[in-house]
């Protein structure tokens, strides 16, 4: 068999990418799911970032992905905290009742 | 196959499993756990690909810090599960359609428009400095003020969350302290004139009677 290469990280960057799609249909309701999916997408992102960084030799992709990695924990974060406000207030996480915009 | 061959195939394997339950866990906090899973195999697919300084953030700031928020937070709800998976599979076509087009987008790029025959190789390792000198070199020169402004994105998250989940307790007994110490003598002591002698109240047996006879 051969070595791996570039193309079966950026084979698994997509799959997983996939994976997080088809997540964010199958679970439209649940939104710590939701949140949950978003992760793995950064993570399939991530992944080819450190790829091709690591194939063309060049440093700058890994620190692109540390201020991915960054700007992720913040969001989860804001995120985690917006769910809880939520549902303390309607006492559900279903994404079908956030309507109180009426948008 | 080499040894880094089968790791490989063996993390991605791992990964893509967990990943697929992470979306299908009937119980959240299955789904947590197998996300932390997934996140630690791709810590294991980095440190393939030298990028041992990143793959160590990701186990101690993901998997220590972001991932254990999520179980606190999945733990602290009180979700009912089953009318929240109820259009599961009624989604379930239209998910997958999506899902089949996303990777046979990405395939055909990988495919034709990427060709993978001709992809670099990894190159010796040309420089000398492990992975963790090389990455510090660059964030605190080159790449010196988004460090900052990422320190400053930090910031704003944790007030942000604190500010948004800060609730204020009604039992609370707290005092404000500058009221403490501005307090006088006569806010705390009143001095009520009384006369040395008070008459003697009237007598209550007639009243009694009275509402009795009532």
């Amino acid at each position: 068999m051969m070595s791996v290469t570039l193309g079966h990280y950026l084979s698994i960057g997509a799959m997983l990418f996939a994976l997080a799609v088809v997540g964010i249909f199958l679970n439209r309701k649940n939104l710590i799911v939701l949140l949950m999916a978003i992760e793995l997408m950064l993570l399939a992102v991530n992944i080819n970032f450190v790829a091709f960084s690591r194939y063309l030799g060049d440093m700058h992709g890994q620190v692109f992905v540390f201020f991915i990695l960054t700007v992720a924990a913040a969001e989860s974060a804001i995120g985690l905290a917006i769910l809880v406000l939520l549902f303390r207030n309607k006492n559900s996480i279903d994404v079908q009742d956030l309507n109180s915009l009426k948008g | 196959m080499d040894i880094q061959s089968g790791f490989f195939y063996l993390f991605s394997a791992v990964l893509l499993f967990s990943a697929f339950r992470v979306v299908t866990a009937r119980n959240p906090v299955h789904a947590v756990l197998f996300l932390m899973l997934a996140f630690s195999q791709a810590s294991g697919l980095w440190f393939l690909l030298n990028a041992e300084f990143l793959a160590i953030t990701l186990v101690l700031v993901y998997l220590g810090a972001v991932m254990v928020l999520f179980l606190f937070v999945v733990m602290m709800l009180d979700i009912n599960v089953d009318t929240l998976r109820a259009g599961f599979w009624k989604h379930f076509p239209l998910a997958a359609t999506l899902g089949a087009v996303v990777a046979f987008e990405m395939a055909a790029v990988l495919m034709s428009g990427f060709r993978l025959s001709q992809a670099p190789q990894i190159t010796a390792d040309a420089a000398q400095v492990s992975n963790a000198q090389a990455l510090g070199v660059l964030l605190y020169t080159e790449y010196l003020m988004p460090v900052q402004i990422a320190a400053a994105i930090l910031l704003v998250a944790m007030i942000a969350a604190i500010a948004l989940t800060l609730r204020e307790r009604k039992d609370s007994k707290a005092i404000d302290p500058s009221i403490q110490v501005r307090v006088k003598a006569r806010d705390r002591l009143e001095v009520v004139k009384l006369a040395a002698t008070q008459p003697a109240p009237a007598p209550a047996v007639p009243a009694e009677n009275a509402e009795e006879k009532k």
